[in-house]
């Protein structure tokens, strides 16, 4: 029984941190001279008050679901998989292969195709620093750091050398072929009759995500797999009684995490840029940690928690583009949503079971 | 490839190496108190920008060094209060104070000096200039071992000779002195340190706080020794690389300096060719880039050598009741 109720700790607590973050936030804005309450209306207008803004926040969102599902799957099982983002690298990779060198019909077929390349692609990069956690007990924090760097130079090695069209200069791939590029939010709403802005990069890729979320619930909750996943996260040796094999949960939730952040790529890559261009994951891969954090590793709370780093980043965009406040401003509050939700939890959670208790006490 | 092209590698290899010494030296003292500390990286990207502003603002540079350390102590404070006084994750704590110092210090420098960024250039007294070791002229006449000590170590800023007197120093510290003991023991078994009076969470902080003082010259030596002012992202890895070399050096001073001086010393003749042919393979650049990293795994891994690292790591330390 803990001592607060899990009202409390799902929404109380992440509204207080996310406050404290905003309120530094807007000391920031402050500082350098700036109306943070302006500030504040200039981001909800952007990225919520037309369909336009809509369509670039969801395409973010869409992002972030899947570097939060990422994390959140091996926050499960008590891994902290930090190498998202050159997962996701590797995952553009698979959907740049995928798209430019096998003709496609249809784009829905390109589409599935496209998902399976970056999820195993993903997969693959996250499963060797599963296997040396499980297998040579070396630590998994850094070896995915590691990871993330040796994708990158990888990435600009076969970027530059091989797949890079003749004569271009700036470090990306051919543009994909026509019948891969994927229906925009916009021309899919526009099917059922409902204006949405179609010069967004909000797609299809959506609902792939949302299915992803469902996916994990399932996977999680309802399967022997994810109650195998969450009491080796639960406590190890007690997994290993239970006669679950630590090897194989460390490697095989590790690569269903590296699975699912691979597959931001069918967003970014493929449905956005439609073309693979170096260091297109920008940070995702690390937002995707505070999103698992704030979102308590629950699905729902992801997307919830996506939406809310969706809206900051489109917020923070349209920021840098009407006022003087610079884009950055969004790293530091996401940096700030990161320290005050992970790291000084312990903060606010000491005050709120504090009262919690003295309130029992009385009743 | 001549003697001298070799000399002026390893010139090169040593400017490069020191921040990623002054880092790994400061991850050192943090992770054998058992704090792990992966904002290197966000730490010393703090101080870079603090020590330029300041150094250009004031036009002293040892103001600016001051300043780049107060900025990277004061993320270490935010360090300390997360992972140390609230127990939280320590790993989180350095995503957040890496992500905290890129946004500041871009967010700041905008609204200070209106550059994209950046830092107004330096020059004069507001850089580090060369130091020329004493009889370095003389001695360069010398053949062979005279153009090492000209070239190679005499010429450098005062933070690199830091640098290197750090070492010793460190050791000494750790493994000479009554709180090197303290310390190296709370990051092994914090609850036997306790036992016996000692402060746990004072030791944590203070290893804390030296790290702060080292990445803060690491960063200084970055944007007014190796640059001559601040540019956003300027710490490009490098705490991350020193990260990977605390782990190659197994956590010890002396091996510190040699995992520091190898990956330098990549980062330098990737620098110089953009590949390097060795008759039977061509490496590319971006293989050279990624070796650190690479070597880094093989090293975790445990095929050659083992890396143990101390083992009351990441574990925030809750006295018994």
């Amino acid at each position: 029984m803990s001592a607060i109720p899990r009202w409390a700790d799902i929404v109380l607590i992440p509204l207080i941190n996310l406050f404290l973050a905003f309120l530094i936030s807007g000391l920031v804005i402050l500082a350098i001279g700036e109306d943070p309450i302006a500030a504040l209306k200039v981001m909800i207008d952007g990225a919520l008050g037309s369909s336009y803004g809509w369509g670039y926040t969801l395409y973010y969102t869409t992002n972030f679901i899947f570097t939060g599902l990422a994390v959140a799957v091996a926050f499960h099982a008590s891994l902290f998989n930090i190498g998202g983002e050159g997962q996701a690298a590797m995952g553009g990779l698979g959907v740049a292969l995928i798209c430019l060198f096998i003709p496609w019909p249809h784009w829905t077929i390109a589409l599935v195709a496209a998902t399976l390349a970056a999820a195993a692609f993903g997969a693959f990069w996250a499963s060797i620093p599963a296997y040396l956690q499980a297998k040579r007990g070396s630590h998994i924090v850094i070896t995915t750091i590691m990871f993330n760097f040796i994708a990158a130079a990888l990435l600009n090695y076969v970027i530059v050398n091989n797949l890079r069209p003749k004569g271009a200069m700036d470090p990306a791939t051919a543009k994909f072929p026509e019948p891969t590029h994927l229906p925009s939010l916009g021309d899919m709403l526009g099917t059922f009759g409902i204006p949405f802005s179609k010069g967004t990069p909000a797609n299809v890729t959506l609902l792939v995500a949302l299915a992803a979320c469902v996916f994990v619930y399932f996977l999680i909750w309802r399967t022997k797999l994810g109650f195998q996943i969450r009491a080796f996260g639960k406590s190890q040796p007690a997994a290993v009684y239970a006669g679950i094999n630590p090897v194989k949960i460390t490697i095989i939730c590790m690569m269903i995490s590296g699975g699912l952040a691979g597959m931001m790529a069918i967003n970014n890559v493929m449905g956005e840029a439609e073309r693979l261009i170096l260091g297109s994951v920008e940070g995702a891969g690390f937002i995707g940690i505070a999103v698992a954090l704030m979102g308590r590793s629950h699905p729902i709370g992801i997307v919830l928690a996506a939406l809310l780093f969706g809206f900051l980043a489109q917020g923070g965009a349209e920021l840098s583009l009407w006022t003087s406040v610079p884009r950055e401003l969004v790293t530091v509050i996401q940096a700030l949503v990161i320290l005050f939700t992970g790291a000084l939890d312990g903060m606010v959670r000491a005050p709120v079971e504090r009262v919690f208790l003295a309130l029992r006490r009385e009743a | 490839m001549d003697y001298f092209t070799i000399l002026q590698i390893v010139d090169s290899a040593l400017r490069l190496a020191t921040p990623l010494l002054f880092a790994c030296l400061a991850g050192l003292f943090s992770e054998r108190a058992g704090i792990f500390d992966i904002g290197l990286e966000g730490k010393m990207l703090g101080a870079a920008f603090f020590s330029a502003a300041t150094a250009f603002a004031t036009g002293s540079v040892w103001l600016g060094l001051l300043a780049g350390i107060g900025a990277s102590l004061a993320l270490s404070a935010i360090h300390g209060l997360a992972s140390i006084t609230f127990r939280g994750n320590q790993l989180i704590s350095g995503v957040a104070i890496n992500f905290l110092a890129s946004g500041l210090t871009v967010l700041i420098g905008l609204s200070w000096f209106k550059l994209g960024g950046q830092t107004p250039a330096l020059s004069g007294a507001a850089r580090f200039s060369g130091v020329d070791l004493p009889f370095a002229e003389a001695l360069s006449g010398v053949p062979l071992i005279g153009p090492i000590y000209s070239e190679v170590l005499s010429g450098h800023t005062i933070l690199v000779y830091v640098a290197l007197l750090c070492v010793p120093l460190s050791w000494y510290v750790l493994y000479r002195t009554r709180f090197g003991l303290r310390l190296r023991a709370v990051g092994e078994n914090p609850a036997a340190v306790d036992t016996a009076g000692i402060s746990v969470i004072g030791l944590r902080y203070s290893a804390i706080l030296i790290a702060g003082v080292l990445c803060g010259l690491a960063g200084a030596y970055l944007a007014t020794g190796l640059g001559a002012s601040f540019v956003r992202e300027m710490t490009a890895g490098r705490g991350f690389i020193a990260l990977a070399a605390l782990i190659f050096a197994k956590w010890r001073p002396w091996y510190a300096l040699y995992a520091t001086f190898l990956f330098g010393l990549l980062e330098a003749v990737s620098n110089r060719y953009p590949s390097v042919d060795l008759g039977f393979v061509t490496l590319p650049s971006q293989f050279m880039q990624a070796l650190p990293y690479i070597l880094t795994v093989v090293i975790l891994a445990g095929f050659v050598g083992k890396a143990i690292p101390p083992r009351a790591g990441g574990q925030p330390y809750v006295k018994e009741r």
